[in-house]
């Protein structure tokens, strides 16, 4: 019973809350509220054994990706978005658009069974610890996958700094 | 035990979420705040297969699009600001020097 009420509790609150972020006028308002959504995602993840990624989650997303927005948000001055029109003029189509993907995935989630399972059990990952086993797999079988990560990670730091900084005149 | 379904009814409800921001909202702040949103959802059934498949790979899988989702938004925020320098404007209908 106090299982499926902890997912119940968190599904509502992510379903509501990312509701919400994305009708918000105020952009600060809507980070803070994705921040709150951020931490359901990672208990749902820790509820799923994936230790590992819970705390991914909160680093990198609540403690970077939103700190970059908040800081671009703050540099930007946006005070013309609490008075403007915040959807497009057409946005009864994007509700339609949304309905027919929501309905479609429904419809395919229904008919979904499950396949064989692999050896990540729950006594495996206890007994070498969520990060050790994620890490095993990682740096064997995806270790050229990992090394291109790197390379989207650094090209994307060139990229924002060449991207951001002033033209100089000459 | 929670059935598995039911974290793909969140995921797919989270994903259509950020689909209807991405195509309505002007703001390209917002723009990006819904795919966010998306990445999100994809991740939420990532995690959930790899739980009830009980196989890694799904969570390696996640590892990698939150590297993706990281870069992504450096990049499109130096973007934004970008633009927003050359043109004083984040609408999207206003960004119309390429005819689009």
């Amino acid at each position: 019973m106090l299982p499926e009420l902890f997912f119940y509790y968190n599904a509502t609150v992510i379903t509501v809350l990312s509701a919400l972020v994305v009708t918000r006028s105020n952009p600060v308002h809507s980070i803070m509220l994705m921040l709150v959504m951020f931490f359901h995602i990672a208990a749902l993840y820790l509820f799923l054994n994936a230790e590992f990624l819970a705390a991914i989650q909160i680093i990198v997303y609540a403690g970077a990706i939103l700190v970059l927005f908040l800081f671009v948000v703050l540099l930007l001055n946006l005070k013309k978005e609490l008075v403007t029109q915040i959807f497009i003029v057409r946005w009864p189509l994007g509700l339609v658009a949304m309905a027919g993907l929501l309905v479609l995935m429904f419809a395919g989630i229904k008919s979904f069974t499950l396949g064989p399972t692999g050896d990540f059990t729950i006594e495996k990952i206890a007994g070498e610890t969520h990060t050790a086993a994620i890490g095993t797999v990682l740096f064997t079988e995806y270790i050229v996958p990992f090394e291109v990560a790197s390379l989207v990670l650094l090209i994307a730091i060139i990229g924002a700094i060449v991207l951001a900084k002033k033209q100089i005149k000459t | 035990m929670v059935e598995l379904q039911w974290y793909l009814y969140l995921s797919a409800a989270v994903f259509t979420i950020g689909v209807f921001g991405f195509l309505t909202r002007r703001n390209i702040i917002f723009m990006f705040i819904s795919i966010e949103l998306m990445l999100n959802g994809v991740n939420i059934s990532l995690v959930s297969f790899s739980h009830y498949l009980q196989d890694p790979r799904g969570q390696i899988l996640a590892f990698f699009v939150i590297t993706v989702a990281a870069a992504e938004a450096a990049i499109g925020l130096a973007i934004i600001i970008s633009v927003f320098r050359n043109k004083e404007t984040v609408y999207v209908d206003e960004m119309t020097e390429t005819k689009g």
